[in-house]
């Protein structure tokens, strides 16, 4: 066991935990944020991207003792005062998601896209989220919603 | 009073209200429970496509830290029955036992073989690597034509065939004579690659029993709670009136679960002999090998023309892969097809015979759209080589055959009735926003300048039949239930509503539908609805969502339980205002008294009034509370027409699509947005299937894209933008207009895709590519055609297409 201290979402944790857990399970299984789901296991689809210390990391792909000493925000932890974060309310204004599963993974990935390239074209969107499947939306609303929230009408 | 509603709510793009704890990780995932004592449950399955049980030892599993129990195949069955199949399609269908775990031989890999309950997932995981099988190798059976020999090793010994059933449909006149007045007759054979359909979210179960009193919670990912009830009491011999099941969350579904799982009833099995709660999630990879796959058929088709180009004839062989085993509706998927294929063509004579063959794989089932993509796929990929044979453009060839828009109601060469349609205006329009006579211009162009990226032009023009489905329709196929389905709608005291559904959305937005439709009907704020559902104990009633029924039945359903809300509170309005129910106005919520508008009362008063009862009619019941089942006369029938433009890389054997353009006419449109939603994923599947997507076995069965990095999902990087368009033909056969959405863009896309690939290489000689029509089977079909002067489709297909030789008769 190897202790561990994280942000997570603005709240220090204190953990003892087996070297070998994975961030995602830390976060799930023992903080009990599961806002952040699982959808692969080969790090394909992006569902459990998180924020850690301001890059994008698949959280089935970093353990929890690399995150020790560290920051991480989810998508639990996007929203200020209770106002929704411009990305949450895109995804929701412009269609951007139906089943929601992959909707923290993608928003947490276009939240990085945005800080990168503050507005980026239809194409730059899409192959910035290249790393984040979804299976019901066929993507196209998913783009108008980040070019909804980089400012941008979407013209696709 | 609250404000009254004077906007209708139906047709207008309502955001959802499903979103806000999507947007923010407020979610019910299956795996996201957590209670005290919770167990985890790890499967050990089957390495091996086909082999006999010779030994099980679990007992160095029980010994390693954290176990709690362990068991073996034998262990647990014998208290549990066989998983059903609803839909035995012949009277003498083979239908063999599945045991929710083997006993005694495997017979696809990642057939369940033993289960291990631990602590946590991490301790079951491990302790899965102690238990000890003996396997003793059987043949597998990869082949469909193959395993249909005399002498073919057999996935099921005692049943002495691997033939499941032969199921034919003959209807018109008899197509052999039809054929023989033929002047063109083609036949083409095309494979539907098997699919793993993807849902994002991966299976997963939760079951907390009530041990002392026999109860029982089953949290499920599924899209069936009712069913799954239903097929859990009889599984495990759980009384259903002591199950309660919920889907929770569910994160997509696409018919993968439309299922009743073997994990589903070891999890409630185990859960019971322990008497703890227990959970099973799956690993993507694992769910590959465990849920089911869809498509997987060889279809023969041959199409009997005169030379002007009518219609005469056609005659569809299928072979079907059931996979090991009959899930809960596996042989009826390519029955569902059977009816499609005539599509919107009219034609004097029809020939189907479908034989579903057993194999060593994962089984078969219900697959976004469910037999009819494959269908459609068939029929408009052969109207397109007919239309190349007559020198015909393929949209006038389509002309001169669909139903016209002034015949319907149309009884189609397959028994269906077709309600309402029109085909002329869907494709019209689809023409004009594509550029259908510039993008042929350009590609004529291209082609006399050799260029080596070449431009296609695919079409397709679809049908569905939606709405599943009248109950004696099912009856007369077979299958063992009904297609009705449940709403209620509970008038709260305060003015509030709440509507229960029997249907199980798992991300079409049924909350956001269901809560505009009651609103109009009964004239209360759009934000005063609430929907309940995907709750046996809350919504006691229903048969579920797949088959794009959810609306058409569904919805329906809620729109007639809220019209009795109204007729019963119009009662109870006139008797406080002292007026008879015929002088009653009801507008926007309100009634008022015909020519005095100052005496009214809202909907919403009513509800608060019949709560205290202190004034209601003599003799009224104290409730405007209503419900109502639907059982649909008819099914219904969306239609459209897709366009797809692509640009082949004839050097490299890349295809990127350049422009698609859907108009699909899916009836009356409660929410324009969601529909959009709909057809621009149901799009995103099709083209999927048609260029990136196949379950691939080797030689041993084993199935080698395994894993999300080989299975090529696409990404927002691999699609294009599409435009999509309506026109509006409604409905007869619901209140609403309405023909359903969900699997129009999956049956739509995937032969226009095909359609404009092979129509991009056709001048190189090319007149197949086998799907997914990757850069190597592109290539390779070209380097064929180059090489001896005819179309092959790539490895597999080469030998296939050999067989589909053109001819001509008189």
């Amino acid at each position: 066991m190897t202790r561990i201290s994280v942000k997570v979402d603005g709240t220090t944790y204190e953990d003892e935990v087996e070297p070998r857990l994975l961030l995602i399970h830390y976060l799930r299984d023992r903080l009990g944020l599961t806002g952040t789901p699982i959808g692969c296991d080969t790090s394909n689809c992006g569902a459990c991207t998180v924020d850690l210390d301001g890059e994008t990391v698949k959280s089935c792909s970093v353990l929890a003792v690399q995150a020790d000493s560290g920051e991480v925000t989810t998508v639990q932890g996007l929203a200020r005062d209770g106002e929704w974060h411009p990305l949450q309310k895109a995804f929701h204004e412009r269609h951007a998601l139906q089943c929601g599963y992959c909707t923290p993974g993608m928003i947490m990935a276009a939240r990085d896209l945005l800080r990168e390239n503050p507005a980026p074209d239809p194409q730059e969107v899409r192959e910035a989220l290249e790393g984040n499947l979804c299976r019901c939306t066929g993507y196209q609303n998913i783009v108008r919603a980040v070019l909804a929230a980089s400012g941008q009408e979407a013209t696709t | 009073m609250s404000d009254q509603v004077t906007e209708r709510e139906v047709g207008r793009s309502r955001p959802r209200k499903e979103d806000a704890h999507l947007v923010t990780g407020q979610t019910t995932w299956t795996d996201n429970i957590d209670v005290h004592g919770l167990l985890h449950l790890a499967i050990l399955r089957s390495p091996m496509a086909h082999a006999r049980i010779r030994r099980i030892d679990v007992s160095p599993a029980l010994e390693q830290p954290g176990v709690v129990a362990a068991f073996g195949g034998r262990d647990l069955a014998a208290g549990l029955g066989s998983l059903p199949c609803a839909w035995p399609v012949t009277e003498d269908m083979v239908l063999p036992d599945h045991p929710p775990i083997a006993v005694d031989e495997v017979r696809y890999a990642g057939d369940p073989v033993a289960v291990v309950v631990a602590r946590d997932r991490y301790a079951a995981a491990d302790a899965l690597e102690a238990v000890e099988v003996d396997y003793e190798q059987l043949p597998p059976v990869l082949d469909l034509e193959a395993a249909l020999a005399e002498d073919a090793p057999l996935v099921h010994s005692d049943k002495g065939t691997n033939r499941c059933y032969v199921w034919p449909l003959a209807t018109g006149e008899e197509y052999p004579t039809v054929r023989h007045r033929a002047d063109v007759v083609l036949r083409r054979r095309y494979v539907q690659q098997r699919l793993i359909p993807n849902a994002m979210e991966p299976r997963s179960v939760v079951v907390t029993p009530l041990a002392a009193s026999g109860e029982y919670t089953v949290h499920s990912a599924t899209q069936i709670p009712h069913i799954l009830r239903i097929m859990l009491a009889t599984v495990t011999g759980v009384p259903e009136h002591k199950l309660r099941v919920i889907a929770p969350d569910v994160g997509g579904g696409f018919g993968s679960k439309l299922q009743v799982y073997g994990e589903e009833a070891l999890a409630l099995a185990v859960a019971r002999r322990l008497g703890r709660p227990v959970k099973w999630t799956e690993s993507r990879s694992e769910g590959y090998l465990a849920t089911h796959h869809g498509r997987g058929m060889i279809q023969d088709v041959e199409i009997a023309a005169t030379r002007e180009g009518r219609l005469l004839g056609l005659k569809v062989d299928l072979l079907a892969d059931m996979g090991a085993y009959l899930m809960l509706v596996t042989p009826g998927i390519p029955i569902l097809g059977a009816f499609m294929y005539p599509a919107i063509y009219k034609m004097d004579a029809y020939d189907f015979t479908c034989t579903g063959v057993f194999t060593t794989r994962t089984p078969t089932d219900a697959y976004r759209g469910a037999g009819r993509p494959e269908a459609t796929y068939a029929i408009e990929r052969i109207m397109d080589e007919l239309a190349v044979e007559l020198g015909l453009d393929p949209v006038e060839l389509r002309r001169r055959n669909w139903i016209g828009h002034e015949e319907f109601p149309y009884t189609a060469i397959a028994g269906l009735t077709y309600d309402s349609g029109n085909y002329e205006a869907a494709t019209d329009k689809a023409l004009a926003l594509f550029g259908y006579d510039e993008l042929r211009a350009e590609q004529r162009k291209r082609n006399e300048s050799g260029e080596t990226v070449r431009l296609g032009i695919g079409v397709s023009t679809y049908t569905e039949m939606c709405g599943l489905a009248p109950s004696r329709v099912l009856r007369d196929l077979r299958y063992a239930a009904g297609g009705w389905e449940a709403a209620s709608i509970r008038m709260l005291p305060t003015g509030k509503v709440e509507v229960v559904t029997g249907t199980s959305p798992h991300g079409q937005g049924h909350v956001t539908c269901w809560s505009q439709i009651a609103s109009d009907v009964l004239g209360v704020p759009f934000d005063d609805v609430e929907v309940v559902h995907g709750d046996t104990k809350a919504a006691p009633q229903g048969m579920d969502t797949y088959g794009s029924r959810s609306l058409v039945v569904g919805g329906a359903a809620v729109h007639r339980a809220a019209e009795k809300v109204v007729e019963k509170a119009r009662k109870v309005a006139a008797h406080l205002l002292e007026a008879s129910e015929d002088d009653l106005e009801f507008t926007h919520g309100v009634f008022s008294v015909k020519g005095s508008p100052e005496a009214r009362r809202s909907i919403q008063e009513i509800a608060f009034e019949t709560f205290s009862s202190h004034d209601l009619p003599d003799g009224m019941e104290p409730t405007i509370n209503a419900e109502h089942l639907v059982d649909p006369d008819n099914f219904s029938y969306p239609h459209g027409t897709h366009l797809c433009a692509v640009e082949v890389d004839t050097e490299t054997g890349r295809t990127t699509i350049r422009s698609y353009v859907s108009v699909d006419d899916v009836g009356r449109v409660v929410n324009p947005m969601i529909v959009e939603g709909q057809v621009h994923g149901g799009i995103a599947q099709g083209i999927a299937q048609a260029l990136y997507e196949e379950a691939v076995y080797d030689d041993e069965g084993n199935l080698v894209s395994g894993t999300m990095a080989d299975y090529l999902v696409p990404s927002a990087a691999d699609l294009p933008a599409f435009v999509t368009d309506r026109t509006e033909t409604p409905a007869t056969s619901n209140p609403l207009g309405a023909k359903g959405v969900g699997e129009a863009g999956t049956i739509a896309s995937t032969p226009a895709v095909v359609n404009a690939i092979v129509d991009a290489l056709r001048p190189l000689g090319v007149s197949e590519v086998a799907m997914p029509c990757t850069p190597q089977r592109v290539w390779d079909a070209l380097r064929a055609a180059r090489s001896d002067g005819h179309s092959s489709g790539g490895p597999t297909a080469s030998a296939e297409s050999a067989e589909s030789a053109k001819e001509a008769s008189a």
